[in-house]
């Protein structure tokens, strides 16, 4: 245990912790927050360096700045639209350092369970465990994200059997690791002492994690990312604290549950958005049925526009609302949207954005899009407030969203019955530009498409925002 | 009052807390909140530069090492992307 006046200034990097998170929560003292936080970072790891006798400096230091560098550079240049892979990446080397410092203190306490004591020993492995799911799951996610790993739901036979019995394996070889007894009685088993096990079950414990991380998010399908990506910074948050436990180091529990706590509350949030449980998202491989619902697309006919005609309907509606979905993130058109916008308010119509909770790839995703357009944030509306305003609305825009704005989701039928949708349906006209009619990744067709009153505006989202921009000038 | 037991109630008091203050965080920073929340689960870097401070053993060293520079990424990269998206987050 650290003395007294580490144990002072770490309760203090507790407070700025708690009160930084609570300023984040309201967009004019996010930034204050934010900074708070990463002051009370600096507080704990400049009291931890000074608290311990440090015999090697030059890696240390070395390191740090080696993470900072890449940090910094990696944050500084990334593009707003990469923002969910960023994350994710991110997010996995948290877990990855958890899981490390686990490793390492294994190693150090002599790499054998006895020594360890069954406290410790649990929660070496507990920590080791979810860090190295957190690490390779995280991995898969910005694989994912960024198109080097198929979006689409990976599935085998027997999956969840495997997954199983790769978790009961874990488990098995965690209690040997973490109690003699059991460890006396496994260890027969594979022809070695009690003693003798404590190596290669450790190592039989990374690799299992590391697979079972990727084999967890592997068949989640790229509509559900939102709910991956928060639900892994939950448990890299859950990786820390416990690693706080094997330290029997306060600041460490307290940091890493605050994190657990939000990335719950948030993989919630985005389970109810999607009118789905976290067991569905995480089991449910959504979106398999892609290709027999596809069948029945461009059937139907549908009313198509140009430019030109798209810019008169919007130039002269008393007041138009924006849905972004990911599509907007994919093409980049965000600057050009909000051109449009801007030219339109100077003829005096009223815009506003309606941003469903799961549009895009992370929480929130849209709201930075738009807020990095300059988009002021009192613009945007959240799901409940803004289908209060569909029946006054002249027009709406849907610019690269599908699933969110599918009627269907009324259906108790349909697999998407139930899920929250912006009601777009309800407003005079609808715009509705998209590459094609192929479905989104539900994979089921969008009966919004073929309504009388829905124009649809064909095209790369960027390409044909730019023209859309010219033509509202001139119109 | 054994010292897992402290440490248990840390635990269970921080996520309580943690529960409390954001749960009222409005979906327009749910970006930023995370990315913010993902730094800060980069405090693993305290018990990383624990072990390597210390570290005799090579691999203890290698594990430390690598842990410090994992988790200073995290650290380093999710405040400054963090504070990246949030200055644009403006009122007009």
């Amino acid at each position: 245990m650290e003395n007294t006046i580490t144990q002072i200034v770490y309760l203090i990097s507790a407070v700025l912790f708690v009160s930084g998170i609570k300023l984040l929560s309201s967009p004019a003292t996010a930034r204050s927050g934010n900074a708070r936080a990463s002051l009370a970072m600096l507080l704990a790891i400049v009291v931890t360096l000074l608290d311990h006798e440090i015999l090697n400096w030059t890696t240390v230091l070395a390191a740090m700045a080696a993470g900072a560098v890449i940090g910094g550079l990696l944050a500084r240049y990334i593009e707003m639209t990469a923002m969910p892979q960023l994350v994710a990446v991110f997010n996995g080397f948290g877990g990855g350092a958890s899981a490390a410092v686990a490793a390492a203190e294994f190693v150090r306490a002599g790499g054998s369970s006895p020594s360890l004591g069954v406290d410790v020993g649990v929660t070496i492995v507990l920590s080791t465990l979810i860090g190295a799911v957190t690490f390779s799951g995280s991995l898969i996610a910005f694989g994912k994200l960024q198109g080097i790993v198929t979006g689409k739901p990976v599935t085998f036979p027997l999956q969840k059997t495997f997954n199983g019995l790769l978790f009961l394996l874990t488990l098995l070889v965690g209690a040997s690791l973490a109690h003699v007894a059991v460890a006396d009685a496994v260890a027969p088993l594979v022809g070695m002492g009690g003693l003798e096990i404590s190596g290669p079950f450790f190592l039989t414990l990374v690799v299992a994690a590391l697979i079972l991380g990727v084999l967890l998010v592997i068949p989640i399908g790229g509509a559900d990312m939102p709910v991956v990506v928060s639900l892994l910074n939950s448990y890299s948050g859950i990786a820390a604290a416990t690693t706080g436990f094997v330290l029997n180091n306060y600041i460490l529990i307290i940091a890493g549950s605050l994190v657990g706590a939000a990335g719950l509350i948030l993989t919630q949030l985005m389970c109810k958005a999607m009118n789905r449980s976290l067991g569905n998202v995480a089991f449910g491989a959504f979106g398999t049925e892609g290709p027999t619902a596809k069948a029945k697309t461009g059937e139907r006919p549908v009313r198509d526009v140009d430019a030109e005609q798209a810019a008169m309907v919007l130039a002269y509606a008393g007041s138009v609302a924006v849905v972004p979905g990911y599509g907007l993130a994919v093409a980049q058109a965000q600057h050009e949207l909000k051109k449009v916008c801007d030219l339109l308010e100077d003829r005096g119509v009223t815009v506003r954005f309606g941003v469903h909770p799961v549009a895009g790839r992370m929480p929130g995703h849209m709201n930075v899009l738009l807020a990095e357009a300059d988009v002021s944030y009192d613009k945007l509306l959240d799901l409940d407030d803004i289908n209060a305003e569909f029946d006054s609305t002249d027009v709406v825009l849907i610019v690269g969203a599908n699933d969110v704005v599918n009627p269907a989701a009324r259906d108790p039928d349909s697999v998407i019955a139930g899920m929250p949708i912006l009601d777009v349906d309800k407003a005079r006209t609808v715009i509705v530009m998209k590459r094609s009619l192929s479905p989104g990744f539900a994979g089921i067709d969008n009966d919004l498409f073929y309504m009388d009153n829905t124009l649809m505006f064909f095209g790369d989202a960027r390409d044909q925002m730019t023209e859309l921009v010219k033509e509202v000038r001139e119109a | 009052m054994g010292e897992l037991l402290i440490l248990l109630y840390i635990f269970v008091l921080a996520t309580l807390a943690g529960r409390e203050v954001i749960s009222k965080v409005p979906p327009t920073l749910h970006t930023p909140l995370m990315s913010g929340a993902n730094a800060i689960s980069g405090i693993a870097i305290i018990g990383a530069l624990m072990v390597t401070a210390a570290a005799g053993q090579l691999w203890v060293k290698v594990l430390g090492t690598a842990g410090i520079v994992m988790a200073t990424i995290n650290v380093v990269g999710g405040f400054m992307v963090t504070d990246r998206m949030l200055q644009m987050f403006r009122k007009r």
